[in-house]
């Protein structure tokens, strides 16, 4: 398959391992940001082709397992109200939120759909006009244009049985978050390869500039992962902290400028809710006031309030690198994809998901 | 009556609802399957048919139905693939098929002609896999309750040696062999699906793999142990035996074959094509030894990997790069993702 077999070639994987191998001398802490990668990296078993000294720590880039309980519990009241048809990404579906799922809603008659695109449901908007139509807007900068563009989409076409819950993130301020708490055990950062190519990384500078640590813009392909744990490997044996773009052929600097300016059109920077985190400011996006017809939680009358975690979830510190998940103790027993505690264990992307599937448990 | 409540043996505060996932081919099915259903009837194997000694001779009995939408996919229909999805049950028990039932759920309003599309398609699959459909039924039900039409059948097939093809014959060393490349039918119906708009050549594999499965035995190939891939892909149905002969299989992701297309419409949809269904391939089970002869007689297929050894039911896959990474079955069916 073009573009893709040549970043899983053998060869050029060995090369890179032992060039990574030469260049390490003591033990490095590194996160990759993204749930992608944290799938590719056990998916290829790239971390076993890393020298020992190197840990990964898997970062809070899943937007499955960040998205918070309440807003989960909020998609299902509104996929149960009989005048809706719920629109989300498939992986959405199986999160539970604090009583059940939107595929347990959907059984029980609710009208819960996926689909493969926001633009899809402004089309199933536009022939069902009796009905609302509502899309679950989850993600980070990567699905923000699109989510723009339908919102764009639905007044230009005048569709306005649509609308959108929003439970937007951005990856800087969560980045920033980790690295001001006191446990922080983070020395270097893969960050996606895909929120850079709409967002640039112009923003990455100042954060590694104050906290000494380097970003290297990291691909999804298991000979880009290694390129990037090599790149960041070789700025913490020299000292160094910069920002580098391993992942030059989709990302320039000041990213996709009309990608980013329909974003922030649409959208404005908020506080957001992190799923395990808590909140952390102005790290996520809204409707701006001028588009809030389109915001479901405005159209809508909601009875969804605060939520609670369940207790025994330690998603929260795995989601800031502060533990792995085979370091929990209800890992693979009390927690498994058939009965999740936290999100983690849910999305493909999360990491404990990533861990169950593909690492031996007992 | 009894109190239902308390003698299910599914725990119901976590299911108290059937899921999709339920019919998914994962584990939530797997567990319907063997603490609900098994749990109250009586089934002969865990294997796709159930070999039952009649007269002093052996029968396999197998059943199936299909639901499939769109009705009409490329590289197949639901009538075909009722004929040929019946007749490779039989086949991966290591019988001759013989004869078919054909049963009928129409909905109200369904088009004569589009039936009668779907008949002459069975009809055609029937003869081509020299077995006829000799008892039926047919029901209708109200507009709105099924998806056009349903189609059960069930088979019969007589075996013609003594060999016993069952997870249980596996040795230490077996080779395992799959009889062609993987992922086709679960992505043809993808991209036939409304909503769903990628456009791309691939045809399902819907196909008969009873002669397959003859030229193998006419060869002298001592096979162990045969299942077809339907839903769930390689991945589960290399799982399920694993779980069942309790052996350790490892697995070479590179020798397995995906076309260029399917691959990369997997990787669009974020799906993995060793989770997706197949209709017209089988993995076999043989001695080690007659890898080789296997191959020169299936020309298509492929050695995936071995069984490394009993005792420990795990299936480890070494990647492209040289990682290595263990296959378990998914809960449900997979679900693209968000990014």
């Amino acid at each position: 398959m073009k573009y893709l077999d040549e970043f899983r070639d053998p060869a050029a994987a060995r090369e890179l391992s032992a060039a990574l191998h030469a260049v390490t001398t003591r033990e490095w802490r590194i996160m990759e940001v993204c749930g992608g990668q944290t799938h590719s990296i056990l998916r290829f078993g790239i971390d076993q082709l890393l020298p020992p000294a190197i840990t990964l720590l898997h970062g809070p880039g899943c937007p499955v397992c960040v998205t918070p309980l309440e807003q989960i519990d909020k998609a299902i009241e509104l996929a149960r109200r009989p005048e809706v048809i719920f629109t989300s990404f498939g992986d959405m579906l199986r999160v539970p939120g604090s009583s059940t799922d939107l595929l347990s809603v959907k059984a029980q008659g609710g009208d819960v759909r996926i689909v493969y695109s926001p633009l899809e449901a402004v089309e199933l908007a536009r022939r069902n006009p009796q009905r609302q139509v509502v899309f679950f807007a989850v993600g980070f900068e990567t699905t923000a244009p699109a989510n723009a563009m339908a919102v764009r989409h639905a007044r230009g076409s005048g569709v306005a049985n649509f609308s959108i819950l929003v439970s937007h993130v951005l990856v800087p301020p969560a980045i920033e978050a980790i690295l001001a708490s006191p446990e922080c055990r983070v020395q270097g950062f893969l960050a996606a390869g895909h929120v850079c190519t709409v967002e640039g990384y112009e923003e990455y500078e100042p954060l590694a500039a104050r906290y000494g640590v380097p970003i290297v813009v990291t691909g999804f392909e298991p000979l880009d992962i290694l390129q990037g744990i090599y790149l960041c490997v070789r700025q913490l044996e020299e000292g160094r902290a910069e920002v580098e773009n391993q992942y030059a052929r989709a990302v320039r600097r000041q990213g996709n400028e009309p990608a980013r300016a329909s974003v922030r059109e649409v959208f404005e920077i908020s506080p957001r809710k992190w799923r395990g985190i808590g909140e952390i400011p102005q790290s996520g996006l809204r409707l701006r006031e001028s588009w809030s017809e389109y915001d479901a939680e405005n159209r809508f009358t909601l009875l969804t309030g605060e939520v609670d975690e369940p207790a025994e979830c330690i998603s929260g510190q795995i989601l800031r690198g502060v533990k792995k998940p085979n370091e929990c103790p209800a890992f693979g027993t009390r927690c498994t994809p058939e009965s999740p505690l936290g999100a983690t264990m849910v999305s493909t992307e999360g990491a404990c998901s990533a861990y169950y599937r593909y690492k031996p448990h007992a | 009556m009894p109190d239902f409540t308390l003698s299910c043996p599914i725990p119901l505060t976590t299911y108290p609802h059937v899921l999709m996932a339920h019919g998914g081919g994962g584990r939530l099915m797997r567990n319907l399957i063997q603490q609900l259903f098994a749990a109250a009837f009586d089934p002969q194997s865990d294997t796709d048919s159930a070999v039952l000694a009649v007269s002093g001779s052996r029968l396999a009995f197998t059943t199936d139905s299909f639901v499939v939408t769109p009705l009409f996919f490329p590289g197949g229909d639901i009538g075909s693939m009722a004929v040929h999805g019946t007749v490779n049950d039989l086949a991966m028990s290591g019988a001759t098929p013989h004869s078919l039932s054909a049963a009928f759920i129409l909905e109200e309003g369904l088009p004569m002609e589009t039936l009668w599309r779907v008949v002459e398609s069975m009809a055609a699959a029937a003869r081509a896999c020299g077995v006829r459909i000799v008892t039926g039924d047919t029901k209708v039900v109200e507009r709105g309750k099924a998806d056009g039409l349903y189609i059960n059948t069930s088979g019969i097939g007589f075996f013609e040696h003594a060999l016993v093809l069952e997870p249980a014959s596996i040795r230490a060393g077996d080779a395992i062999l799959l009889s062609g490349d993987i992922g086709r039918h679960g992505m043809a119906i993808m991209s036939s699906r409304e909503g769903l708009q990628f456009e791309s050549d691939i045809t399902s594999d819907s196909a008969p793999v009873a002669g397959e499965v003859q030229a193998l035995l006419g060869g002298g190939i001592q096979l162990r142990c045969l299942r077809d891939l339907t839903r769930g892909g390689l991945a589960s149905a290399l799982v399920e035996i694993s779980l069942s002969a309790r052996a350790r299989l490892g697995l070479t992701e590179s020798a397995i074959q995906t076309r260029q297309d399917v691959r990369a419409a997997c990787e669009i949809l974020g799906l993995d094509p060793l989770y997706v269904a197949n209709e017209g391939r089988f993995v076999a089970f043989l001695p080690a030894d007659q890898a080789d002869q296997a191959i020169s007689i299936l020309p298509a297929a492929s050695i995936i990997g071995h069984v490394e050894r009993l005792g420990e039911p795990l299936v480890t896959m070494e990647s492209p790069i040289g990682g290595s990474r263990i296959i378990d079955l998914l809960s449900g069916e997979q679900l693209p993702r968000i990014c």
